[in-house]
């Protein structure tokens, strides 16, 4: 389905690349072989009766593709959009879907024994998203399930 | 000798596409003969189906499809000399056949096991064969001579499967190989062929039938027939023994086939792969010439942007209308390339008519007008469905049966017609049968005890008949028993709306129905008129557009309790806040101010509030659910010249979300039917 994602470097056993960005001064990631490709803010058209964080669709190249607010979907304070906004296009379900974040950081390479999957974030994100918290040198990084972002969003999406 | 190994595969498919055709060839001549028994054209027809499968089968070394479809032609054979007769047992098991052998394919084309039932249908086969077994010329034996020419090979013959052919035909005493004509190895060409052969057969087949061995390769080889003298070999068994027979003469019971449980088998068949289409060279040659065009335009445009002379702006516009015009013709051939006709769909139906016709003990004859009428590929699929549920509600429900009609006077065999034309850039489909109609008695207490209506309505037939769309009324309580349809109906119009199309009903009690579906030429493109609401662009299919205009204070009205509604003309339109749908806050509210665009679907009108109309166009439609999921009010998006995306609206669902609306008594199914109680409640 996804030839571009595929392409991905090669990782060793135990170790996976992850696309790391910010969403309201805290970093996240999701797992790089699920991106399609990186854009800027462009305009996009909202669709009626959806809810909040469906921002509408957008044009990529001539598919219409639907936009999410990662912010409003994850509960955290929403803002304006800037230059600095991107949006990061994953591939979900055989679907292709635009995620709106403050802005892309780093490609981060993390051993699944750095990765925390037992969670307890407080109140501050809904965990049912997180699908665990990676430890580099200096920071953490939310790892965010993206599947289950959008399991209300596309028919067929709901995880067994 | 070596097989040869060519590019098999992509053979293969064609192969399977090609057996596909002669089966519906084969299927349709059947139904045919079903009228018109002794139709010695349509048997040869059938036959010639049949025999290029099996030839065909047999080069791909299928054996199940082969040997099945040998005992197959055995009987289309004394069909075609007269010796059996198409009756309906025979039908019956030919029929059963068609299933076998589509499954056979089926299964030879995904390497799935062959179906249990073929074993019993082609025994079924055999049974038909034996009461003319006496007639049998009696089996003699055939030495065959079979000498191929050198490029046999090469034009993808194999002399092998002639061979096997000759097998089939009884038991071969001897085969000789005669390599007298080989070259020396140096010059010999590995694709030729210097081999001759032969075969020495005990056959009872005609000289005829062992001549169509070799049909296919009459102009490849030389072979010759001659009769050996009568060896007193002991008498083979017959691979087939004569079953028992009964003593007139007519076949022993033939073993139940399972033919409606093969025929869920058969619908499934066409969905599965290939996902081809077949187009004339012609088409594609003018497609390639056009393409040239477009080349050349695309370079004068470039041309004129980077010339610096004063008449660069002329150039460039008229490179400019070129283009225009080049593109618009591509899109015209691309289309009529996914045209294809609607007789794909319809070629499934009569088949059906006859199944269900048996199990429920009626006779029905199908008449089918206007198959070769052209509609978009993608919607032909789609179609089958809504169709062959009407079809078979025509047949289950709208037909009486043979006595009910006799007492009414008409006669015993109920007629179901199936038309397709063009209207007006639209397809045209009627289902019509001359049955009982509609009970609208029936209709009219079931919708009381739904409380879908008040006991006094005063409604029409025509709008007592809307309510058979209503989804409560297929699912709840068995309708069909009192109203004779109902089935469903409501999955049907949805399907037909879904491809943007419409549907309408008239029915006459005690004369019949008439289901008729208005649909698109194409799902692709749609004519749209473009309107803006607020900063949104929003597109309104042009079909459903009557007219647009601002309202006068005096036409705009409120009802208590109800929605807004528009008196145009003496007629009251609900009022659709399309701001308020689509969330566009920043909108004209007042429309007085605004603009007003009637829509139309399905007889029921809205009144769309839009700020303004920015013209028509033809917009390229593409789905939300490719990527996201079924959009309420939405019927899809396309890409605007500024490659902002914007949403076609869903004109039948606006319509029915405003006539749904709260109104007393009546809740839903019909503005038309609520319309007059608006109109009293205004008075």
């Amino acid at each position: 389905m996804n030839p571009s994602a595929t392409a991905a470097p090669t990782v060793l056993p135990g170790r996976g690349l992850y696309l790391s960005f910010s969403l309201a001064g805290d970093e996240y990631a999701v797992d790089i072989l699920g991106v399609r490709e990186i854009r800027e803010i462009c305009p996009i058209t909202p669709l009626p009766q959806s809810p909040r964080h469906v921002r509408g669709v957008m044009n990529l190249r001539g598919a219409v593709v639907p936009v999410i607010d990662l912010r409003s979907a994850l509960g955290l304070e929403e803002t304006e959009y800037n230059k600095f906004t991107v949006i990061v296009v994953l591939s979900v379900h055989d679907r292709t879907i635009g995620f709106v974040v403050d802005g892309v950081s780093d490609v981060l390479s993390l051993d699944e024994s750095a990765i925390e999957r037992s969670l307890d974030l407080g109140a501050r994100v809904d965990s049912s998203f997180v699908s665990g918290i990676g430890r580099t040198q200096e920071r953490f990084v939310v790892l965010l399930d993206v599947e289950r972002i959008v399991a209300s969003d596309i028919p067929g999406g709901s995880i067994a | 000798m070596s097989e040869v190994t060519v590019d098999i595969e992509a053979f293969r498919a064609t192969f399977f596409e090609e057996a596909d055709e002669h089966l519906v060839t084969f299927e349709s001549g059947l139904l045919q003969l079903e009228s018109t028994p002794n139709n010695g054209e349509v048997i040869g027809q059938i036959f010639r189906s049949a025999h290029s499968i099996k030839g065909a089968s047999g080069t791909f070394g299928l054996n199940d499809v082969m040997t099945f479809t040998h005992a197959l032609e055995t009987v289309l054979d004394r069909l075609r000399s007269g010796e059996l007769v198409y009756r309906a047992d025979v039908a019956t098991v030919l029929l059963a056949s068609v299933d076998v052998l589509r499954a056979l394919l089926e299964a030879a084309r995904s390497g799935g096991a062959a179906p249990a039932e073929a074993v019993e249908v082609r025994l079924s086969l055999e049974r038909l064969l034996s009461p003319a077994k006496p007639k049998d010329p009696p089996r003699r034996t055939m030495g065959v001579r079979f000498i191929p020419k050198p490029e046999f090979m090469s034009r993808g013959m194999d002399p092998l499967a002639i061979l096997r052919d000759l097998g089939t035909l009884g038991d071969v005493l001897s085969r000789e190989v005669d390599a007298s004509h080989v070259p020396e190895l140096r010059l010999l060409d590995p694709e030729s062929c210097h081999l001759a052969f032969r075969v020495v057969v005990t056959t009872a087949a005609t000289d005829e039938k062992i001549r169509e061995v070799f049909e296919f390769v009459d102009d490849l080889c030389t072979y010759e027939l001659r009769e050996d003298t009568p060896e007193p070999a002991p008498r083979p068994t017959e691979a087939a023994q004569p079953e028992p027979e009964t003593p007139d003469g007519r076949p022993a019971p033939l073993a139940p086939v399972a033919a409606p449980a093969a025929a869920p088998n058969a619908a499934s068949t066409p969905h599965a792969p290939a996902a081809t289409i077949r187009v004339a060279t012609e088409k594609v040659d003018k497609l390639l010439d056009l393409v040239g065009e477009i080349v050349i335009a695309q370079a004068m445009i470039v041309e004129a942007t980077r010339s610096e002379s004063s008449d660069s702006a002329g150039r460039l516009n008229d490179a400019l209308v070129a283009m225009d015009r080049h593109t618009r013709e591509l899109q015209e051939r691309v289309m009529s390339i996914r045209m294809v006709p609607i007789d794909s769909v319809f070629r499934r139906l009569p088949r059906m008519v006859r199944d269900v016709a048996e199990s429920v003990g009626k006779k029905v004859k199908l008449v089918v007008e206007g198959e070769t009428t052209e509609i978009d590929k993608s919607m032909v699929e789609q179609l089958a469905d809504p169709l062959t549920h009407l079809v078979r509600n025509a047949v289950d429900h709208g037909l009486e049966t043979a006595e009910e009609r006799s007492k009414t006077g008409k006669p015993d065999e109920g007629t179901v017609f199936l038309r397709a034309f063009h209207q007006g850039g639209n397809v045209v489909i009627e289902v019509a049968d001359d049955g009982r109609g509609l009970d609208t008695d029936a209709i009219r207490a079931k919708a009381e005890r739904l409380g879908l209506i008040g006991p006094d309505a005063g409604l029409t037939d025509e709008q007592l008949h809307e309510f058979i769309f209503h989804a409560g009324f297929s699912t709840a309580a068995k309708v069909s028993d009192v109203s004779g349809r109902g089935v469903g109906m409501d999955v049907v119009k949805r399907n037909v709306e879904a491809l943007n199309g419409s549907l309408s009903l008239t029915s006459e009690r005690g004369r019949g129905a008439n289901v008729r579906l208005r649909l698109p030429l194409t799902l692709a493109i749609l004519d749209g008129l473009a309107v803006r609401v607020g900063s949104q662009t929003l597109v309104v299919p042009l079909l459903s557009v009557v007219e647009a205009f601002r309202p006068t204070q005096s036409q705009v009205r409120e009802v208590v309790g109800a929605c807004e509604v528009l008196d145009v003309r003496g007629r009251c339109i609900p009022i659709v806040r399309l701001h308020e749908i689509v969330g566009a806050f920043d909108a004209q509210r007042d429309p007085t101010r605004a603009l007003v665009c009637i829509v139309e679907a399905n007889g029921t009108h809205a009144a769309l509030l839009v700020d303004d109309v920015l013209g028509q166009a033809q917009f390229v439609v593409k789905s939300l659910e490719a990527n996201f999921r079924k959009v309420d009010a939405v019927m899809g998006a396309t890409i605007l010249g500024d490659g902002k995306v914007a949403m076609i609206v869903d004109v039948p669902a606006l319509t029915r979300a405003a006539s749904s609306s709260p109104v007393p008594v009546l809740t839903s199914a019909h503005t038309q039917a609520r319309r007059p109680v608006v109109a009293q409640e205004l008075q």
